[in-house]
């Protein structure tokens, strides 16, 4: 990190001024439509302003016109990268407002398809950064595995982005018969490639010198600015809603939540922030293994309600996204239509850090380091 | 570890009228109300207190209770008079693992309480949020802007449940 003082000093009679300068909102490397307001000394960033809403369509606003079931939909389009993981939180938040028990098949069927989720929504993170870092061949690869899990679903939901799978009280469809054998197949392929991966990118000496002592998030700063997922864990936390706060099955299941060790820089910094999705790929695989060797046979849509109406009364219930804590904030005052609805997405919450994190670092530096954090602006704006 | 209860009890030891209202027996989870003006300073010891240690912000999310008089036009759609806006804090402790929800209440004309921004960082955005959707004020807040709607939007604050589209935006036609 450059400071004021490191500048070469200049002649008395030279004058400089802060420069203004727009990242945005059409640039590739902002993951969609962000605009930051950056000002600037020179190439060193003073300030870091974040201006978003490019994408808003007021999803809490449509809900309160729609009744339960059919907000599972709206909830894929949020984080789009991660369809599953959304609609698993929405059925989570509103079965505990209902107080309903469903079936073991289901809570195995929901737990694969998060965790197959999760890894297809890490390879993006992982590709796209080292994309913007200037590796294009980790993205195409990535990618190409990618494919692999979207076939998946496709199989079971019919969809490759936007499934619409998981419902309240069940899932849409039973699993497909070949389903099982292409998934276990799936977990002998993929393993081999996270190797691959780490040769092409994670060790990457380029790559370390772009990314290592970046954008370096302390923990204490990162609990106060309500960082969760990957990068609260690379701050050097182990925290994990699937371990803290349990909900689903996930208690079920023998797995590691890695953090952050500082292996080529310090703590906290882009490269543990990166190097945490890498790992959590490979528990990932390690519950789905235990996952689809344990799945019962039963009915996936005996707990399905007839009509979803809750009784008066509110509830916040929260699940590890990909990329953090999703939490939903659901008021009910016993209609079929839900009160309110508040969705806290992660990527919203992190995307207020960009100031703190840039501040005195060079302009290139803000792309290692929005990379590092992963957003999805479908969710931040909503 | 402390539930809701006990929570209440201590911060009712401590600042007595500013709490009041334990909601409890809801289906999903019980909360307490806290006087607007007294909010940031009822965070700070929530936050720095060595039994509680509420160190994260889980969410912040305002609401439009809808518990006011309704004026219904002649095209069917209302205004709301009276009642109130409320916002929910949900906090929990990384280090001691417990939760608690907390809801602030003010009057509909004059929705006026103190920011959390300076106790929890992340409390910044999530309070434009509700600023700009639901139309809070925010006192003491650092940059109380609209986040998600349009910096020029003048027709109000959507997420109110007698929000009314204007006809137009900027001399654009809504819906186009």
């Amino acid at each position: 990190m450059l400071t004021e003082e490191k500048i070469p000093t200049k002649p008395d009679n030279v004058r400089t001024e802060e420069m203004v300068l727009n990242m945005g909102p059409q640039h590739p490397s902002t993951h969609g439509v962000l605009r930051l307001e950056l000002t600037l000394q020179g190439e060193i960033i003073k300030e870091c302003r974040p201006h978003i809403g490019y994408l808003h369509r007021c999803f809490e606003k449509h809900a309160e016109a729609m009744t339960y079931p059919q907000v599972v939909p709206y909830t894929d389009r949020m984080d789009y990268l991660a369809s599953m993981y959304n609609e698993f939180g929405y059925a989570v938040a509103v079965e505990k407002l209902l107080g309903i028990e469903i079936p073991e098949r289901v809570e195995y069927i929901r737990v694969i398809m998060g965790e197959f989720q999760r890894i297809a929504s890490h390879l993006v993170a992982l590709g796209t950064y080292g994309a913007d870092i200037g590796a294009m061949t980790p993205f195409l690869f990535c990618f190409r595995d990618r494919e692999k899990i979207l076939s998946l679903f496709e199989l079971v939901s019919g969809a490759r982005l936007l499934y619409n799978y998981i419902w309240v009280g069940g899932v849409s469809h039973d699993l497909h018969p070949d389903f099982v054998r292409l998934a276990k197949e799936f977990i002998p392929y993929f393993r081999p490639k996270i190797k691959e991966l780490n040769d092409l990118l994670t060790g990457n000496r380029i790559f370390i010198e772009r990314t290592a002592n970046v954008g370096v998030l302390p923990l204490d700063t990162a609990i106060n600015f309500g960082i969760s997922g990957p990068n609260l864990r690379a701050s050097g936390l182990k925290w994990d809603l699937r371990r803290d706060d349990p909900y689903s099955i996930y208690d079920k299941f023998d797995f590691d939540i890695p953090i952050g060790k500082g292996e080529m820089g310090t703590v906290g910094d882009c490269w543990d922030r990166y190097y945490m999705r890498v790992l959590e790929m490979e528990q990932s695989l390690r519950i789905l293994e235990q996952a689809l060797d344990q799945i019962p046979e039963g009915d996936v849509s005996s707990a399905i309600p007839k009509r979803i109406k809750p009784p008066a009364g509110q509830v916040y219930s929260r699940v590890e996204n990909p990329r953090g804590e999703l939490g939903y904030f659901i008021i009910s005052n016993g209609t079929v239509n839900p009160f309110r609805i508040k969705v806290k997405g992660p990527s919203f919450v992190h995307l207020g850090i960009m100031n703190e994190l840039c501040k005195g670092h060079m302009i290139a530096d803000v792309i290692a380091i929005l990379g590092s954090i992963d957003i999805v602006l479908g969710e931040v704006d909503r | 570890m402390k539930s809701t209860e006990e929570v209440f009890e201590i911060l009712k030891g401590r600042f007595g009228d500013a709490i009041s209202e334990l909601v409890t027996g809801q289906p999903a989870e019980s909360y307490f109300s806290v006087s607007p003006k007294e909010i940031n300073k009822i965070c700070f010891y929530l936050r720095d207190t060595e039994e509680l240690l509420f160190d994260n912000l889980m969410n912040l999310s305002g609401v439009d209770d809808d518990n006011g008089e309704k004026k219904t036009a002649e095209d069917g759609s209302f205004t709301t008079f009276g009642g109130t806006l409320s916002v929910f804090y949900h906090l929990e402790s990384t280090s001691l693992k417990h939760k608690v929800t907390i809801r602030v209440s003010v009057p509909r004309e004059t929705p006026e309480l103190e920011s959390v921004a300076e106790v929890w960082r992340c409390a910044d955005w999530h309070e434009r949020e509700a600023y700009d959707l639901i139309g809070f004020n925010f006192l003491n807040h650092p940059d109380l802007r609209r986040i998600l709607m349009p910096y020029d939007w003048e027709a109000g604050h959507p997420l109110r449940k007698d929000y009314k589209n204007p006809e137009f935006y900027q001399g654009m036609k809504v819906p186009y």
